[in-house]
Parts: structure tokens; C-alpha cells; sequence
């Protein structure tokens, strides 16, 4: 007998279908991941068994029994959690507060109680946790950890994990997945969500895949491959080799030297930078989150203050030499030193939710041109040249940004960069998020760029991808750089060891 | 002087009631600005309550006053809930809007409807002054001098108003229903997902505080005779209603805090009555006793500033304070 069983679901919205026809099994002490890309109707079939949708048609059966499940109380009463992508957390209520919100416990409220069975839980599966503090003083981490126990502090045997990878550092995520593994050991079923192979490899026991909302087949990770994996979320076979090329004429663009910046909170960002980024050539920037890439990048577009230090950047027109240092941000952008970065929670820096596709494209375009009445042609040109080239999934270019998926609303942000033909190109975790598909699609676009002369600063989480993508790789340690590389010649060890080194020296 | 706290104190309560209905509103996500409106409305029907039990029994004047206030100030905050809450209007339009209507409405009601049907309203409230079950008090104060009259010397309505804030108080913050009113109004989300029926708290607390806020207007005519029901009445008690919304950010959302926070209000609103026996050799033109009424809002606006440096997040109100809630957004 299953532990969770869907039959034939079916859910649709408007006139978009989102899931079709989908079976899928889930036993007992397995855990489970799902595939598929960008929008094809994974987090909407996880929400209909927690309770956030409901099916058009269809069953859920639990332990052989058929359920009906309309609302977050019931998934609860059936032994299901899910932990969301976006985390729903009260910010300023303490860990504590947190996990029992909502929660009808027998007997009174008694916030001390329920931070002791808090602790019991944390100590069984290993977490970290401390019940007193406030959520807007934690880590993403931390706050995922709240977010998965309070699903088990309500006694959840079925957990369902939505990208919680896409937010972790490796470190945190060997910790996560040393977790899931205990939970796996005292019987709870797993059906985790991810788009990282590797990580679907390490941890699942099953694999089911995803199609435009279709259910296409379940694999057992051990006897599968990436690539058999990609082409079943795909529906065909694709490349996943980088095709690198030679720089071309590569000569100095951007010369950052002694370059340190402060932080609003005071505290210093980086320290002592000194790098050149070349024409032609990709830069790759590698560290640990957390270790200046933010600071850096923003210090070069003129968005946070410098405290010490040069940054020159050549004109490849007339061959002047500007101090960027001395530019506010419009001028170091008319330039052509172009920034697209992608945060943690996609929209937060860069797009405007309300706005439709078009006017989000005109931010960057809107004070030009003489006549008092905006222009929008161009724009809206621009726009549908983005979509159809990045396969943006959308009804219109006139739909608000926010009803975009997370990996579409990328699209458009590092489409929009890369749109105005950029001298200078930095992407900061452009595929942050985004399916297999997607990321060649924006890798392809960094190469394109790189060939017609760009110099291109990319700043990415995936040490494999940088490996494979950059020709040089600059790596950032706590706000320093601990080593400049040539990504063809060094190893991922190497480049590892200079990630973590000074911290480790730190720590002693 | 002692005149001086206790006639702060008389007033006060009303700032106490109308703050803490908004903290209550405020703390279910909705900004409601229609509460002075409220107040209004609620201080008519008090009027209508009045002029019903009119020489009938004192007690019952009280009683009726007290629901009519109730109910009149519950309607309004009904069509404040289903405009923002059901329909997802803007809650600053809305709420705007209810301060105009009950404004409006408690004008044409106490000045023209009551008058009409040749009842005077004024006289009804003036009735009120020689009522002893509203005036009545605990028998030892007179007994104990200036801290007697100060402390047990008021009205029952007086303590009952206290009380309320208190009992808010505690709810809020160490009962199940107050983690779940705070989550509503912090990440309407996060409760949602968390299985508390956010539409139902948010119903719940804006008919809760609106009728608290409610009860607060009519102590403006009662508490207040000289203040009486007179064609200003509604002008006046709006402009109280206004305070009480800027009490709320004052008082950081708390209701235990809009106890001394409402007596400081009160004192600083009668202040420029009393200028003239506090400071009987100086003369003030009418412009600069207007001055002084500046000085709540100038208050307000310190705390603003005090609390939006400090940045602690606790202190700058429920997070998702005036954005409507729909589950299936993005």
C-alpha cells in the first residue's frame, strides 16, 4: 500500500492547464523528487496536497483511503506538511510562535511547553534551533529549519519540500540533506522539489518527472542518469556541454584597484580589491555567499559607497579612461557597465511587480528620447523580442510581472540587461532558480555577449558551471579576493580550498 | 491642577476606547481610517438611546445609550469590513470615505431627525449630568481627598474603558486568539497556510473595534456635558477621532501603553481650556491657544521619528497594514 497515491489530477486556471492526468506514488520511508521545468505545474500539484488548491478532478488517497483535502487544516489532520519556496513566516514572532501558529493543541497555551517539544524535535533529526529567537534575525536557513519544524511538530509523516535547496549554500545544504535522510530513517515519506541534478542524484531513492503539467514517469535515481533525466523533463535531447571559446582581442575594460567599500550597516563589504576585467572574456566570480559578490558588483554600478580605491573602466570608443568611482549610476549605465542581479527572492531588486512586461523594460529606457509622451514602440519591440528569444512563458507582454513564475520573471530581468548591447555585463545568479533549459538558454546568452566583445563578470553559485563557463575565475573570501585562476587549467578542489581558507584561518 | 487631571482623565477615556478599537482593527492588517467616523455614528446612536429611555430610568438611559452606541458603530465598521475585507477596496479610500458619512450622518441625525420629531437631544444628554448610576462612584473617595477623586472618583464607564484596554492587552499578547490576530495582520499568508480562518479575524476584530471605538464616541456627549449635542458635536468628536488614530502610532500598538499614553492626550487636548487659571496673568489671543492644539500631533510625529531610528520592528506596526488579502495572488 502507498503512503500517498494521486490519481488522474487535474487542475487548471482560467483557460491554462496546469496539471494534467498525473498519477504519482509515494511509499512509506522514501524520499521522492520531482522534476520538471519552470512552470510546468510542480508547486501546483504539491499545493493541491496541501491543501492551498483544490483539484478539478481526481484522488488522493493516503494509506489506501481516499481523502478530500481543501484546506491547509485538513492536509495537517492527513500527516502532510509542505514547506514552501517562499517561506511563511511572521517575521517578528520568535521560532516558537512560529511553529504553533495555528496549531489546536490539547491543553493551554503555554509558549515555554511548546518551545521544550521544539527543542525534543530539533535534538531527534539534528537540527539547530533556538525557540526564542525572531525570525528577521535569522539565516535563510534558520528560517527553513523553523519552516520544517513546525511541520513536524505537528506530527507530519508526509513532507513535502518545495526548492529548498535554491536558497542554500553547499554547507547548509549537506546539513539539510543529513536531515531529510534521519527523517527518512524514522519512516516519513519525502517528496522534495529541486533543479539541481547533482542534488537529485545524492539524495532521492525516486525520481518522477514532470511535463507541461503532464506526469511522464518515475525512474529509481540509482539506475538513471542526468541526462536520461533532462531528456524526459525536456521531451527531447539537449546539449549540456558550455561551448567555450577562445577570447578574442581581449584587452582591459575594467580595472578595479584597491577597492574597498562599506556596508549601511557600517561594517566593511570588500577590502582591497584589485582585478581587470578583459573584452571577450567571461569573469567568473566564485565564493561563498555572502563573501562581497553583492558589494563588489554594486560598488562597480555605483550603487554603494567606496570607501577606498579605483575604479577605471576603459572606453573601447575613444579609448578614455574614466574613474567610475566619481560617476553616478545613470552615467556609469549610459557608459555601458550594465548590472543584472538576481536576488534571493527574484523581484526584490530590478523589476517592478505591478508593472507589466513592457513598462518593466522601459525603466531602462524611459528618459530618452525629447517628446514629453513616453514611447513605447521601441520598448514593447524590445519586449517581444525577449520573450520569443528566451521562450518567456507569459499570456502578454502587458501581464503584470508578478504572475510570471520565478524562472520566466528572470528571463525577463537578465534579458533586459543583456538587450541593451552592454560594454561591461555583470550577472549575479541570473539562473538562481531556474530550470536545466533556461540556465543554457541565459549561459548561451553570457557567450554570445562574450563573443561580440563584452567583457562579461558572472557571479555564480554553481562551482561546475563556472568551472565550464568562465576563462578566468576571480574567488572572493570574506570580502577579499583569495585568488585570481584560469578556469581551464584548475580544479574544483582548488578553487574550494580558496573559498574557505581564510575562514577557516578566521575560525581558529 | 487636581480639576485639571481629573477633566484629562474624563477625556481621556475617549481617546483610550477609540485607540484601542483602531490598535485592535490595526492589528488584524487594517488601516481603518474611518474610525473617527465611527465615533461619530457611535456617539448618534448613544444620543438615540438617550432620547429614547428619556424619563423613563436613569439606569436605562445608560444601558440604552451604551447599545445603541454598540450597534450604530458595529454597522459602520460592517460596511468598513465588507468594502476592504470581502470586496478588497482600498482600505485609506474607505476608510476616508466612512469619515465623511458618519461625520455627516451623526450631524443630520442628533441636529435634524431627533429635532424633527420634536425631541431635543440636548436637553436629553443634559438629563444625563444629574444621573446618578452614571455619575455614581465608589463611596470612599470623597473620603480620601485629591487621590480619592483622582483615582476612584470617576464614572463607571470610566473604569469599564480601562478595563477593555487591559483585557486587549492580555489577548494580544499571551492568548492563542491574540498569536493568531497579530499573524493576520503581520503575513495574512503565513496565517492562511497556517489553517486560521484569516477573513473570519479580520470580520471579527474590525466589528470588535469598531464597536469599542464606538463606545468611546458617546462618551463625548456623555462625559462631557458641557461638550454637549450640539450642531458641533460631530465636528468635534471626528476631530477626537482623528487623535485617537494618531494615538495608535503613539502608543507603538499597544493597548496597555494607550492607558497613560490616552491621559497624556487628554491633558494636552484641554490644556488651552485651562490656560487662563494656569497662568492668569498672561493673555492669549485666540490664534495661540489654537497653537497648543498642535501639540498631540507634534507629539505623534517625534514618536515616528524616535521609533523609525530605533528600527525595531515590533514598534512599527503589523507588517501588512493596509494591503487587502487574496489567497490565490501571487
Amino acid at each position: 500500500m502507498h503512503q500517498l497515491e494521486l490519481r488522474n489530477i487535474r487542475k487548471t486556471f482560467g483557460n491554462v492547464v496546469a496539471n494534467n492526468n498525473v498519477n504519482l506514488t509515494l511509499e512509506k520511508g522514501e524520499i521522492l523528487s520531482l522534476l520538471g521545468e519552470n512552470g510546468c505545474g510542480k508547486t501546483t500539484l504539491m499545493n493541491m496536497i496541501a491543501g492551498i488548491y483544490y483539484p478539478d478532478s481526481g484522488s488522493i488517497l493516503i494509506s489506501g483511503e481516499e481523502v478530500t483535502i481543501k484546506s491547509p487544516i485538513d492536509a495537517f489532520k492527513h500527516g502532510i506538511g509542505m514547506i514552501h519556496q517562499h517561506f511563511k513566516l511572521v517575521d517578528v514572532f520568535t521560532a516558537t510562535e512560529n511553529i504553533i501558529l495555528g496549531y489546536k493543541e490539547q491543553g493551554k497555551f503555554n509558549l515555554k511547553k511548546s518551545a521544550e517539544r521544539i527543542k525534543e524535535i530539533a535534538d531527534k533529526y539534528g537540527f539547530i534551533i533556538d525557540p526564542k529567537k525572531k525570525i528577521y534575525d535569522m539565516s535563510v536557513s534558520e528560517k527553513q529549519t523553523v519552516e520544517i519544524v513546525k511541520v513536524l511538530y505537528r506530527g507530519a509523516d508526509i513532507l513535502i519540500l518545495d526548492e529548498p535547496t535554491a536558497v542554500l549554500t553547499p554547507q547548509e545544504t549537506k546539513k539539510l540533506f543529513n536531515v531529510l535522510r534521519k527523517m527518512k530513517e524514522d519512516g516519513k515519506s519525502i517528496i522534495i522539489i529541486t533543479h539541481k541534478l547533482n542534488e537529485v542524484m545524492e539524495i532521492s531513492d525516486r525520481v518522477a518527472v514532470l511535463r507541461k503539467g503532464e506526469y511522464i514517469g518515475s525512474v529509481n535515481a540509482k539506475e538513471t542518469t542526468e541526462s536520461e533525466l533532462t531528456e524526459m523533463m525536456v521531451g527531447k535531447k539537449i546539449e549540456l556541454n558550455i561551448d567555450r571559446s577562445e577570447p578574442k582581442n581581449a584587452e582591459p575594460r575594467l580595472i578595479v584597484s584597491g577597492l574597498s567599500t562599506i556596508k549601511d550597516d557600517g561594517l566593511p563589504g570588500v577590502q582591497n580589491v584589485n582585478f581587470v576585467a578583459n573584452s571577450g572574456e567571461i569573469l567568473g566570480i566564485a565564493g561563498i555567499a555572502g563573501s562581497g559578490q553583492k558589494e563588489l558588483l554594486e560598488a562597480i554600478a555605483g550603487l554603494t559607497k567606496i570607501k577606498d580605491g579605483k575604479i577605471e573602466y576603459i572606453n573601447p570608443e575613444n579609448e578614455e579612461t574614466v574613474n567610475l568611482c566619481l560617476k553616478n549610476p545613470r552615467q556609469i549605465r549610459d557608459l555601458g557597465v550594465r548590472l543584472a542581479f538576481v536576488p534571493e527572492d527574484r523581484l526584490g531588486m530590478g523589476l517592478v511587480g505591478n508593472m507589466d512586461l513592457v513598462d518593466n523594460v522601459m525603466l531602462r529606457s524611459y528618459e530618452k528620447g525629447r517628446s514629453i509622451i513616453l514611447d513605447r514602440k521601441t520598448p514593447g519591440a524590445l519586449t517581444n523580442q525577449i520573450v520569443s528569444e528566451l521562450e518567456v512563458v507569459t499570456d502578454s507582454v502587458h501581464t503584470p510581472v508578478r504572475r510570471l513564475s520565478g524562472g520566466n520573471v528572470q528571463k525577463v530581468l537578465v534579458g533586459r540587461e543583456i538587450a541593451s548591447v552592454p560594454k561591461v555585463l555583470m550577472a549575479a545568479y541570473p539562473v538562481r532558480g531556474l530550470d536545466i533549459n533556461s540556465s543554457y538558454l541565459i549561459y548561451n546568452l553570457l557567450n554570445k555577449e562574450k563573443e561580440s566583445g563584452s567583457a562579461v563578470i558572472f557571479v555564480g553559485e554553481d562551482l561546475d558551471v563556472l568551472l565550464a563557463l568562465s576563462d578566468r575565475l576571480l574567488v572572493l573570501n570574506g570580502g577579499r579576493i583569495s585568488g585570481i585562476v584560469d578556469a581551464r587549467t584548475t580544479t574544483k578542489e582548488e578553487v574550494g580550498l580558496l573559498m574557505t581558507k581564510t575562514v577557516a584561518h578566521e575560525e581558529e | 491642577m487636581v480639576e485639571f487631571v481629573f477633566q484629562a482623565i474624563s477625556i481621556a477615556v475617549i481617546f483610550l476606547l477609540g485607540c484601542v478599537g483602531e490598535i485592535l482593527t490595526e492589528k488584524a492588517g487594517h488601516l481603518n481610517l474611518g474610525i473617527p467616523g465611527i465615533m461619530c455614528v457611535g456617539a448618534a446612536g448613544g444620543v438615540l438611546g438617550v432620547v429614547i429611555a428619556n424619563n423613563v430610568n436613569g439606569f436605562l438611559s445608560i444601558l440604552l445609550a451604551v447599545v445603541f452606541a454598540i450597534i450604530f458603530a458595529s454597522i459602520a465598521g460592517l460596511i468598513y469590513a465588507f468594502l476592504t475585507v470581502s470586496l478588497r477596496c482600498n482600505q485609506n479610500v474607505t476608510g476616508l470615505a466612512l469619515t465623511i458619512f458618519g461625520n455627516g450622518f451623526a450631524s443630520v441625525f442628533v441636529n435634524s431627525v431627533i429635532k424633527i420629531q420634536g425631541i431635543n437631544g440636548h436637553g436629553a444628554m443634559l438629563s444625563l449630568a444629574g444621573n446618578k448610576f452614571f455619575m455614581a462612584h465608589l463611596p470612599f473617595a470623597d473620603k480620601l481627598g485629591d487621590f480619592g477623586k483622582l483615582v476612584f472618583g470617576h464614572g463607571v464607564l470610566v473604569y469599564v474603558a480601562i478595563a477593555i484596554a487591559i483585557a486587549a492587552a492580555i489577548i494580544l499578547s499571551f492568548t492563542r486568539i491574540g498569536l493568531n490576530l497579530r499573524s493576520v495582520g503581520e503575513s495574512p499568508a503565513t496565517a492562511d497556510a497556517a489553517g486560521i480562518n484569516v477573513t473570519k479575524y479580520k470580520y471579527v476584530f474590525i466589528l470588535l473595534g469598531s464597536a469599542i471605538a464606538g463606545l468611546g464616541g458617546l462618551l463625548y456627549p456623555m462625559q462631557l456635558m458641557a461638550g454637549t449635542v450640539g450642531s458641533t458635536m460631530s465636528s468635534t468628536v471626528e476631530g477626537i477621532g482623528w487623535l485617537c488614530v494618531a494615538l495608535v502610532i503613539f502608543t507603538l500598538w499597544k493597548p496597555a501603553l494607550a492607558v497613560p499614553g490616552s491621559i497624556i492626550f487628554g491633558a494636552l487636548y484641554i490644556f488651552p481650556t485651562f490656560l487662563s487659571k494656569f497662568f492668569p496673568d498672561a493673555t492669549f489671543t485666540f490664534a495661540a491657544k489654537k497653537l497648543f492644539d498642535l501639540i498631540p500631533y507634534i507629539a505623534t510625529i517625534i514618536v515616528l521619528i524616535i521609533t523609525s531610528i530605533m528600527g525595531k520592528k515590533e514598534n512599527l506596526g503589523p507588517a501588512s497594514l493596509g494591503v487587502s488579502y487574496f489567497r490565490e495572488d501571487r
